[in-house]
């Protein structure tokens, strides 16, 4: 029971970027559409596994005054080996992520979790926190990008929803949408969390 | 102290050169893989390619041509041209001319549009592109309608058809020097 509050509080009660506020550069860059924000999602997820799983594997070997270099490195290896197996087995999908997968190195969502939770837990419990939390990321990602993408271009997940027409509300593709969307979901979000509270 | 830090970064590079050698193989027939498909998106049917250099007239990075041959007969060339006016920087794109020097085809290789906008250039996100298709640039002018040209703009993006405008004439400005004007001079395909 415990362990399943754990995962689920990624979701709604501690959202990483609609809660918590963490993350925000891919979150913004990068949901342009619902596609590109479920895959920065994933392979945010991938990372978040990792470094939580070795940091809290490692937590009693490094010294407190070099834990956040350790972190940085260790994060730092995980983006690092996403991004080559990616362009080598998923070449369609590093096309439209590559620019942004070396962000996630600076991330605070994957480094503020390896320093609250991964250094303070089990193996077992920080294994779940990065999939709650990661899944979390992915589903905030997700719908950002599917507001900008249905608002922006008429359509979701590629799909078009009007057929002949491609050129939706321009705003919510640019930049200012991201912002205009982020702020809406973030009033929805904490709608929910204070009524399921 | 120290000890630990070494060892962390230690155990990271091993980790990372050994996924490094395991991937690099892939990564490079993956490359290789999106460029032969490029090529054949271009330019006919062939069975052999022969690929050279060229330096544009107006200076800058050279051109790649690869020229295919079907049957040992010049079929079409495939030109890997770029630009730098891009609307975030360098756009590449595979141009393909028959020996005539009419436009074959054009796709685009890399660029960082913007997604939603300028990311139309993409044969699979708009048939912007098509229109490209069959044109001879010495009759039909490599601009946009903005600019005096024959090319139509993209809507909210005319920076970025501008560029693409730009990669295309350099890929014939440069095939006309090297490879039309040869021809000419020696009454028969030189290559």
């Amino acid at each position: 029971m415990k362990q399943w509050r754990n995962f689920t509080k990624g979701f709604i009660k501690d959202n990483p970027v609609f809660i918590l506020l963490l993350g925000l550069c891919p979150a913004l860059g990068v949901t342009t559409s619902a596609f590109n924000g479920f895959g920065m999602g994933l392979a945010t997820t991938f990372v978040l596994l990792g470094s939580n799983t070795v940091v809290s594997i490692i937590k009693n070997v490094i010294p407190n005054k070099v834990r956040i270099p350790s972190f940085i490195v260790i994060i730092a290896s995980f983006v690092t080996i996403v991004q080559l197996t990616m362009e080598a087995y998923m070449p369609e999908l590093f096309d439209a992520l590559g620019l942004f997968i070396p962000l996630i190195v600076v991330n605070c969502l994957v480094m503020g979790r390896a320093e609250a939770f991964g250094s303070k837990n089990n193996i077992g419990s920080s294994i779940v926190d990065a999939m709650g939390m990661g899944l979390g990321f992915t589903l905030a990602l997700t719908m950002l990008g599917g507001v900008r993408e249905i608002l922006g271009a008429y359509s979701i997940f590629g799909i078009q929803l009007i057929p002949g027409v491609t050129d939706g509300m321009l705003v919510f593709v640019l930049a200012p949408g991201a912002f205009i969307g982020m702020g809406y979901l973030i009033i929805l979000f904490n709608y929910l969390k204070k009524k399921t509270a | 102290m120290v000890l630990s830090l070494f060892l962390v970064t230690a155990v990271a590079s091993f980790t990372l050169a050994t996924i490094y050698n395991l991937t690099a193989e892939p990564i490079a027939q993956a490359r290789e893989a999106k460029r032969q498909f490029a090529i054949s998106q271009v330019v006919p049917e062939f069975d052999r390619l022969e690929s050279r250099n060229f330096l544009p007239p107006d200076g800058g990075d050279s051109l790649e041509f690869n020229f295919a041959y079907k049957n040992n007969e010049l079929v079409g060339i495939a030109v890997n041209t770029w630009t730098n006016r891009g609307y975030s920087g360098r756009i590449t794109a595979m141009v393909g001319f028959n020996t005539d020097g009419t436009i074959i085809d054009v796709v685009h290789l890399q660029h960082a549009e913007t997604p939603g906008l300028g990311d139309k250039i993409e044969k699979g996100k708009s048939d912007w592109s098509d229109q490209f298709r069959g044109i001879d640039p010495e009759t039909t002018a490599i601009r946009v309608k903005k600019d005096n040209g024959d090319i139509d703009a993209i809507t909210a993006a005319t920076i970025t058809a501008r560029a693409y405008c730009d990669a295309v004439q350099r890929a014939y400005d440069t095939f006309a020097s090297h490879v039309l004007s040869q021809t000419k001079q020696d009454g028969g395909p030189a290559l």
